[in-house]
């Protein structure tokens, strides 16, 4: 591995000057589950590696049942599904944080690492899509706020201009029977890479029988994670019926557009988007339902 | 579970100690091949090929030599010329030239990730940044990767000179087909016309690695005095030390070989890849020189299994009796001759009473790692084709699968189509305990569910074991063997020494030791350690026996005729000691008490085995859900229960694997595209559940204890028993294997429409 | 050229200092600099597991962590589960169950089993197979590793 330097600022003013400093040669570090391969596989280089789990704005997880939940860029998976009111607030979100990787994993990668990576297949991404989050960026111009579902540009790249830096995610807070569910599907159980994720959020109306709106986002089924926009505007007023989520699955279907690879075929990651549609939204009315219930 | 006849009773074979390495192997102490630690050590990193298929036009390492902290660089240039020498390396003859060119290639490459020099520099990241300072010009050749493609006329050639082998005859021009083997048994022609039923069918399979989690390590040192001594993780110390001498040219006794504790093998660590590189690192920088290869390395380089191509037809009678087998089978060898295709032969119509069968088998070269042995290597494959159409026959006949095999299973007296004639053997009894089993008899409820049944064969070998004992003055046994411990082997071996002396299980300490300090030993491999080095053993213990009579008689001044032993109680009129007592006193009277014996068995130990799994298939996506899974499997005797279940659980989630999703996926440019572990999708914890066991025990009459080897038939069955259970669970039949989601669903979405 | 860097850790209990690049990995500054050779590499790319330690308290592979990051951190290995001379029922466990084979994966096996029991007691048998699910084994099909994990579990509630 080509070596390079360290450094841990500890404000988020440090890290922008540090980036602006090594312009082009400064990788950030947070959970390193991807960035640490790539710089030892030769697939990206660094001059110095800025280690942003310093800065508390980085390390935030404040779930607020009025204002939403603020996510720092590099809270590790395994905190955020230790919360127990993300995962009830945010269940697509600790859906994805708890499939990421296995444990070991989970304790260091961060969902603001996952979504700088853009990968087109990355678990949170979806989830982040579904439920309407927004990246707050930090540059040496000030910050700036990125909805997530413009956030990913190409495989691996993303919106981030020289200098900037992801300080966290922030999203709505939960509105009244709402839920959400992430899936994907894998040949194994668990360490694979997603053939294809769905996440699905949705908000019923009063009666719990019928969807008031909802958000479709898929993974691994094009340059990068997409917001299934057909499907959920169509799901807006219709009952929530398994019949719903299988028309739903199939224009959920017209928003892919994926590759033949070793992880699965086009036309199976094509299947794949309307069996997960429908399993999401299924997910997501029965979490819904149960919390109107509990609540 | 125990089921069987003729059980002896031992005091300590079927008991289960704690094994006599494992408090070094749960507290981390234990010093496997890159725990190695010498003074002045220095580490080696290979250049590997980037292309599939290539001629090497030249190499200039002279910009490596200047890099920062290297102290040495090698390529092919640097081995002895071996060309057309040949060696007996246990496994048969080999072609050195083909061996050292898998090492460092010289004139071309052959497979993505073949290596073509090595650097030796201060630190590992001195000598990997240092490779990339290497220049080699390469000229791209077309490459080949599956093998009926390999087999065609205008396929590209990898080597120009190899003619292929028919029966001892060559072909006129080279080819990819090194062998072409032929058996034969009986009147196939007239067979088939008894027959009423015949199904003949199409398989492939895809390459599969051994996956152990250990990477290939070495380290060595070329002394100042001539002497090489290597620190190495492999299945046999003396094997590997043999192949060291030989490519290098030095004689044997030059070479010592010490066995690191070794994290898995499955018959991939029996071949050298980086001891003799190391070596020649050694002896140009004169520092011990350590190399480790990467994972990805693993994949490229190392293993894997072959990828095959069999067409399989078998005929039976209505009444239930196969009546003739036809298989052809071509097995990938991988860049080099000499693949798996012979044991395939061998096993495909094993199980089973053949009285007419034919058997063609093609060893086919192509642009893919040169294969090794993979537990059973080449018997899942033939077992896949043979035990599905057994499925189908059964079925078409209307009878029960675990029926129809009794009614032809290989017993006593059956012959082989490559010959052998079975003496007692037991699948017979295992399956009866598959019959009998809780597993087969509960039904099994719930839509897209099925279970489906294999048997396995493999034969288990001998050879060569060594072993030495050494009575201590306070009565435990020290035990130095040869063999390398991978799964437990340690316990077995003491036990089955501990058994024959009388004593208790933990008065034996064992002890695997370098090429110097014990008898030439073979590989741990072909399921032969507990069963050769046992008789080794127990060949120590009768004369340590013998010895301790003859002592006990000067001790009590009474005729050494007069002198008995039972249960390790040596016994003479009024004199009665046990085995501890009186080797204290033995110990203050005379010299020391040391057994020490060879074996060399021949011919194998026939395990046979049958497997049923349960699996539950989501039509929705293709994927295989395993509910439960039984393995039944004939040990002959159990010496150490727990490591036999061991090995059984094991091979069959091995089989598991290959059956549903590892597999190497090529791209058209020849390269791998899934060297990691993250895309070879072996087993994790979460895809298995318990695997059952049911040891059956019909003792083999040429072991002393009746044993049989265990490891290896495991892996036999379990690809065809999960293909028999899909095919239950959806009506689909997959013969393309891995019988990954992608298949499987496009298979169901084909059964659909039609 | 990058500069060595001084790291204080505490690992295993005792405060150690020691001087690393930058860019080495934590399983790299234990097994070469520390001499503390239980953790393994298997993959060196968080696939395998066989590298894994507790940092602060929670499993991670040792593989996927800079050396440097561990300053001020406590890093438990294998070498560390024993205490006092006594086994941990985890490892008394996985010798009496025979759950190990070849051993290479064993270290990283009982690195996480420990995290799990320490945080969860009375594990079912589907959620160790979940939090074990980043530890490969390709000897033993898991069966024993599962059943060690599920009677040290009990072994540990029958002494509290």
């Amino acid at each position: 591995m080509k070596p390079f330097d360290y450094t841990a600022p500890s404000t988020i003013a440090d890290a922008v000057s540090l980036l602006s400093q090594h312009n082009g040669e400064a990788r950030v570090l947070a959970g390193g589950t991807d960035i640490l391969v790539q710089l030892r596989e030769g697939l990206r280089e660094a001059g110095i590696v800025i280690d942003v789990k310093k800065i508390a704005e980085l390390r935030a997880l404040d779930c607020c049942s009025t204002s939403g939940l603020t996510l720092g860029a590099s809270t590790p998976c395994a905190e955020i599904y230790g919360n127990a009111d993300v995962c009830t607030a945010y269940p697509a979100l600790t859906d994805a944080a708890r499939i990421i990787g296995g444990w070991q994993i989970q304790s260091r990668a961060s969902i603001g690492g996952n979504l700088c990576n853009a990968s087109p297949a990355a678990d949170s991404i979806p989830a982040l899509i579904a439920l309407n989050a927004v990246a707050l960026v930090a540059g040496p111009n000030g910050q700036r706020e990125i909805p997530v579902a413009d956030f990913c540009t190409a495989p691996g790249r993303n919106a981030l201009a020289a200098g900037e830096l992801l300080v966290c995610l922030q999203f709505p807070a939960p509105s009244a029977k709402s839920s959400s569910a992430y899936q994907r599907f894998i040949p194994r159980n668990e360490m694979d890479i997603a053939v294809v994720g769905v996440g699905s959020w949705l908000q019923l109306d009063e009666s719990g029988q019928t969807i008031l709106s909802a958000r479709v986002a898929l993974g691994a089924v094009a340059p990068t994670p997409v917001f299934a926009a057909e499907a959920s505007d169509w799901l807006a007023g219709k009952p929530a019926t398994e019949d719903t989520y299988r028309q739903a699955g199939e224009l959920a279907r017209k928003s892919a557009s994926p590759i033949s690879d070793m992880r699965g075929t086009a036309e199976y990651r094509v299947h794949l988007v309307g069996v997960l549609t429908q399993r999401t939204l299924a997910k997501a009315v029965q979490r819904a339902v149960a919390q109107r219930a509990a609540g | 579970m125990a089921a069987g006849s003729d059980q002896k009773k031992y005091k300590v074979i079927g008991t289960r100690p704690i094994r006599p390495d494992g408090a070094d192997k749960v507290t981390g102490r234990a010093i496997y091949g890159a725990d190695v630690q010498l003074s002045g050590l220095v580490h080696g990193k290979i250049l590997r090929s980037p292309h599939a298929h290539a001629k090497i036009k030249s190499v200039d390492v002279s910009a490596a030599l200047q890099a920062a902290g290297v102290l040495a660089v090698v390529t092919g240039a640097d081995f002895p010329e071996l060309k057309d020498k040949i060696a007996q390396l246990g496994e048969g003859a080999v072609n050195l030239a083909y061996l050292s060119g898998n090492l460092l290639a010289r004139d071309k490459v052959l497979y993505k990730g073949h290596a073509v020099a090595a650097v030796a520099a201060r630190t590992a990241n001195q000598a990997e940044e240092a490779l990339k300072k290497i220049r080699v010009e390469y000229e791209p050749l077309p490459a080949v990767t599956w093998v009926l493609d390999a087999m065609q006329d205008d396929a590209p050639l990898l080597h120009d000179d190899i003619h292929t082998d028919s029966m001892g005859n060559q072909s006129e021009k080279p080819s990819n087909i090194s062998t072409h083997l032929h058996f034969e048994t009986g009147d196939v022609g007239q067979g088939f016309k008894q027959a009423d039923v015949v199904i003949e069918r199409e398989f492939k399979t895809a390459s599969v690695h051994q996956g152990y989690i250990e990477p290939h390590v070495a380290t060595a040192l070329w002394n100042t005095d001539g002497r090489l001594k290597i620190w190495t993780s492999t299945q046999g110390s003396f094997t590997a030390r043999q192949q060291t001498a030989e490519l290098l040219q030095i004689p044997v006794s030059q070479v010592t070989v010490v066995p690191c504790e070794i994290g898995g093998g499955f018959g991939g660590k029996i071949s050298v890849y980086l001891e003799p590189v190391a070596a020649l690192l050694s002896r140009k920088c004169g520092r011990p020189v350590k190399m480790t290869m990467t994972r990805e390395a693993c994949f490229e380089a190392t293993g894997p299994t072959p990828g095959s191509y069999m067409r399989v037809k078998i005929g039976a009678t209505k009444e239930g009796k196969i009546v003739a087998g036809e298989a052809y089978l071509a097995y990938d060898a991988g860049a080099y001759p000499g693949g798996m295709i012979g044991p395939g032969c061998m096993c495909v119509f094993s199980c089973y009473e053949f009285p007419n069968a034919v058997v063609d088998g093609y060893d086919v070269m192509l642009n893919k790692p040169k294969t090794q042995a993979y537990r059973a290597p080449g018997a899942t494959h033939a077992a896949l084709a043979c035990e599905t159409i057994i499925d189908e026959l059964a079925e078409k006949l209307k009878l029960d699968p675990i029926e129809f095999r009794l009614m032809n299973a290989a017993q006593e007296g059956t012959r082989r189509v490559d010959g052998p004639v079975y003496p007692r053997v037991g699948l017979i009894e295992c399956l009866e305990a598959a019959k009998a089993s809780e597993h087969y008899q509960s039904s099994l409820k719930g839509p897209n569910r099925g279970r489906g049944v294999a048997a396995g064969f493999w034969f288990n070998i001998g050879l060569k074991s060594a072993a030495t004992a050494n009575v201590n003055a306070d009565g435990c046994v020290t035990l130095l063997e040869g063999s390398t411990d991978i799964g437990g082997s340690r316990a077995s071996i003491a036990m089955q020494l501990a058994e024959t002396l009388g004593i208790a299980a933990e008065d034996v300490h064992p002890a695997v030791v370098d090429t110097d300090s014990v008898g030439y030993t073979d590989v741990t491999g072909g399921s032969r350690v507990t069963f050769a080095t046992g008789m080794a053993v127990y060949q120590v213990g009768r004369k340590i026996r013998a010895q301790m009579m003859e002592r006990a008689a000067e001790l009590w001044e009474v005729d050494a005729a007069s002198v008995s032993e039972a249960d390790g109680v040596y016994s003479s009129g009024e004199h009665s000691l046990p085995f501890k007592e009186l080797a204290v006193k033995l110990h203050e009277i005379g010299g020391p008490i040391v057994g020490s014996a060879s074996v060399n068995p021949q011919g194998s130990s026939n395990g046979f085995g049958v497997q049923i799994a349960d699996v539950e298939v989501d039509p929705e996506t293709g994927k295989v859900s395993v509910l439960r899974y039984t393995v039944i499997q004939d040990a002959g005797q159990a010496i150490h229960p727990s490591y036999v279940e061991g090995q059984m659980q094991g091979g069959a989630v091995q089989g598991i694997g290959w059956a549903l999703n590892e597999e190497y996926f090529y791209g058209d440019d020849g390269q791998m595209k899934n060297a990691s572990f993250l895309d070879y999708r072996m087993p994790t914890a979460l895809d298995v559940p318990m695997i059952e066991t049911i040891i059956v025990e019909v003792p083999n009459p040429e072991h002393p204890f009746g044993v049989r080897g265990v490891g290896e038939t495991p892996i036999v069955p379990p690809v065809a028993a999960m293909a028999n259970a899909v095919y239950a669970a959806t009506g689909v039949r997959m013969r393309d294997i891995p019988m990954s989601p992608p298949k499987l669903w496009k298979a169901l979405a084909e059964k659909e429409s039609s | 050229m990058t500069k060595k860097v001084q790291v204080s850790a505490t690992v295993n209990g005792e405060t150690v200092d020691f001087l690393c690049e930058p860019w080495q990995s934590l399983l790299d500054v234990l097994r070469e600099e520390l001499h503390l050779t239980g953790a393994k590499e298997g993959c060196n790319n968080g696939n395998c597991g066989a590298c894994s330690v507790l940092l602060d308290g929670a499993p991670v592979n040792s593989c996927l962590v800079l050396a440097v990051e561990a300053e001020g951190a406590e890093i438990t290995t294998v070498e560390g589960i024993a205490q006092n001379g006594q086994l941990h029922p985890l490892q008394q466990c996985f010798l009496e169950g025979a759950a190990l084979q070849c051993g290479i994966c064993t270290p990283g096996f009982l690195v996480t089993a420990k995290a799990l029991l320490d945080q969860n007691p009375n594990p079912t048998e589907e959620q160790i197979r979940f939090e074990l699910a980043g530890n490969l084994c390709r000897c033993t099909g898991y069966d024993k590793i599962i059943k060690a994990v599920l009677a040290a579990a009990k072994n540990l509630q029958e002494a509290n």
